[in-house]
């Protein structure tokens, strides 16, 4: 069973999770219902510290054993740091998709971009719906 | 979608399901590298019904088995099975099977779930252009259940339930038992790697073999894996896959099946293939492994200096070995052990080398790999 989505966060309709740190700062990383749906997951490929990208656009690679996933940029932004254990350790998503499994930090272009984002309640709501 | 008996019970037992060859399948029921890491280590029970089962019988049905697959049947014992291809004019290979004789006159061959109908219309339309009248061809692929059991613990795990003494049992010889008092044809073959059994049962009699054997086997580590773990088991084993490796228009010179074509008998696409012995082909199917991080997947080109020079045909991380391994078509000189390629992925290249195949052999006493079948 997935693990409740924290309040403290917004959420992507494709599943990413970015966390508002206050400062034009967040850490991104995927939703526990997303690497419950990957299950096993084997790679993770990080982006290079210092790439910049565009709200929506690719920004990692997490792979299964049978599939390849782009991870979303939920916000755009510039990689200040990039969660490196995860080169060894990829099943560290699978264990804390939303702590110790996060991918990377952003420096937002646009902390207004937080605002397209949905809440732990709606993203609750759409993952119910994707169920069905 | 076909559904096979068993559909409920993989429902019930939480199983993701997915289309394979037109089958509503269990591709996981937890997670693929538990139940693959299962199998290695204890024993993995699988739902294989959607394989195809077609009957051929009669006095000539031997005639019509010699003139399309590409292996010499006159010595094949009664019990015994046969790993064969079924080849086209152009020696292109249409399906591989295993061919079983289960009496004189009467043979029974199991497809690959998507060629079924393609190897049956073949079957019949070589009965009807070639003359073969006395022999009846039946598909029986609905009657018949399908159930592996393997891993090291299979054998203990099937001897409970079955009849028969099955240490006797040779690998890839079959014979008549029951298990759990069903009446069943039991061989010793498989597609993991693993010691381990393939069981036929009558449809409606394969839920309650298959009940029996996750209970009783439950205290043996027996788990029920899912074709995530079987496509992972086989490509470590170094087997290949039709649709994947192999296709109509691959050769069997190009892919590891020239041993299992006999160019001293007469078949359909056997002119194709002496020529093409003589000649020698200029793609070879190898194996190879990641030296870079990333995983290789179906479809990647594979490079050389640059240049694209072949494809993937499967590609997996390999939990047993923990590396990225995969099967790929590349030119003739660079199919040697030891050869480094590159693998396109994400529009970069990473660099791989050529290994011999197996990637993962078992090392137990009763080890035979399938290529001294």
């Amino acid at each position: 069973m997935a693990k409740p989505n924290p309040t403290d966060r917004k959420y992507s309709k494709e599943h990413e999770w970015a966390l508002d740190h206050g400062d034009g700062t967040a850490t991104v990383g995927i939703t526990d219902y997303a690497q419950e749906m990957l299950t096993d997951i084997v790679f993770v490929e990080l982006p290079p510290v210092g790439k910049k990208v565009e709200q929506a656009a690719p920004l990692a690679v997490v792979e299964s054993v049978k599939s390849v996933s782009d991870v979303y940029a939920p916000v755009g932004g510039e990689v200040l740091a990039v969660n490196l254990p995860l080169e060894n350790k990829p099943e560290l998503i699978n264990q804390d998709a939303f702590g110790e499994g996060w991918i990377v930090k952003l420096k937002m272009d646009n902390p207004a971009e937080l605002d397209s984002l949905m809440d732990a309640a709606a993203y609750d709501a759409l993952i119910q719906e994707e169920k069905h | 979608m076909k559904k096979t008996p068993l559909y409920e019970s993989h429902l019930s037992l939480g199983a993701k399901m997915i289309d394979f060859g037109g089958w509503l399948m269990p591709v996981q029921y937890t997670s693929v590298i538990e139940e693959h890491h299962a199998t290695r280590t204890q024993a993995g029970l699988f739902d294989i019904c959607h394989m195809g089962e077609i009957a051929v019988k009669g006095p000539q049905a031997f005639a019509l088995l010699q003139r399309v697959v590409s292996r010499n049947l006159e010595k094949q014992a009664t019990g015994q099975m046969k790993l064969c291809i079924l080849t086209n004019e152009q020696g292109g290979i249409i399906d591989d099977l295993t061919v079983y004789k289960l009496e004189d006159d009467h043979y029974l061959l199991v497809t690959n779930a998507a060629s079924k109908d393609k190897d049956l219309h073949w079957l019949q339309t070589r009965k009807q252009t070639e003359g073969f009248s006395r022999v009846e061809i039946v598909d029986r692929t609905e009657e018949l259940g399908k159930l592996d059991i393997q891993g090291p613990q299979a054998q203990t795990i099937l001897q409970s339930l079955a009849e028969a003494d099955l240490t006797a049992l040779k690998y890839y010889y079959a014979l008549n038992t029951t298990v759990a008092g069903i009446p069943a044809l039991v061989s010793r073959s498989g597609y993991t790697g693993e010691d381990g059994f393939e069981i036929y049962a009558a449809g409606e009699k394969i839920g309650d073999v298959w009940d029996r054997l996750l209970g009783d086997g439950a205290g043996e580590g027996l788990k029920p894996i899912g074709l995530g773990a079987r496509d992972t088991l086989r490509l470590e084993a170094g087997m290949m896959l039709y649709g994947h490796e192999m296709s109509e228009s691959v050769s069997p010179f190009e892919v590891p099946y020239g041993w299992i074509i006999d160019l001293e008998k007469d078949f359909i696409g056997c002119d194709a293939l002496r020529r093409q012995k003589k000649t020698g082909v200029s793609r070879k199917l190898v194996g190879f492994e990641m030296i870079d991080r990333g995983i290789a997947r179906e479809g990647y080109k594979v490079l050389k200096y640059g240049r694209e020079i072949g494809d993937v045909t499967s590609g997996t991380l390999a939990p047993t070995l923990n590396k990225a391994v995969g099967l790929a078509f590349v030119p003739v000189i660079y199919a040697e052990p030891g050869t480094e390629i590159d693998i396109r992925i994400r529009e970069r290249p990473a660099k791989a080398k050529v290994v011999k195949l197996p990637f993962y052999k078992r090392t137990d006493k009763h080890f035979f790999y399938n290529v001294f079948i």
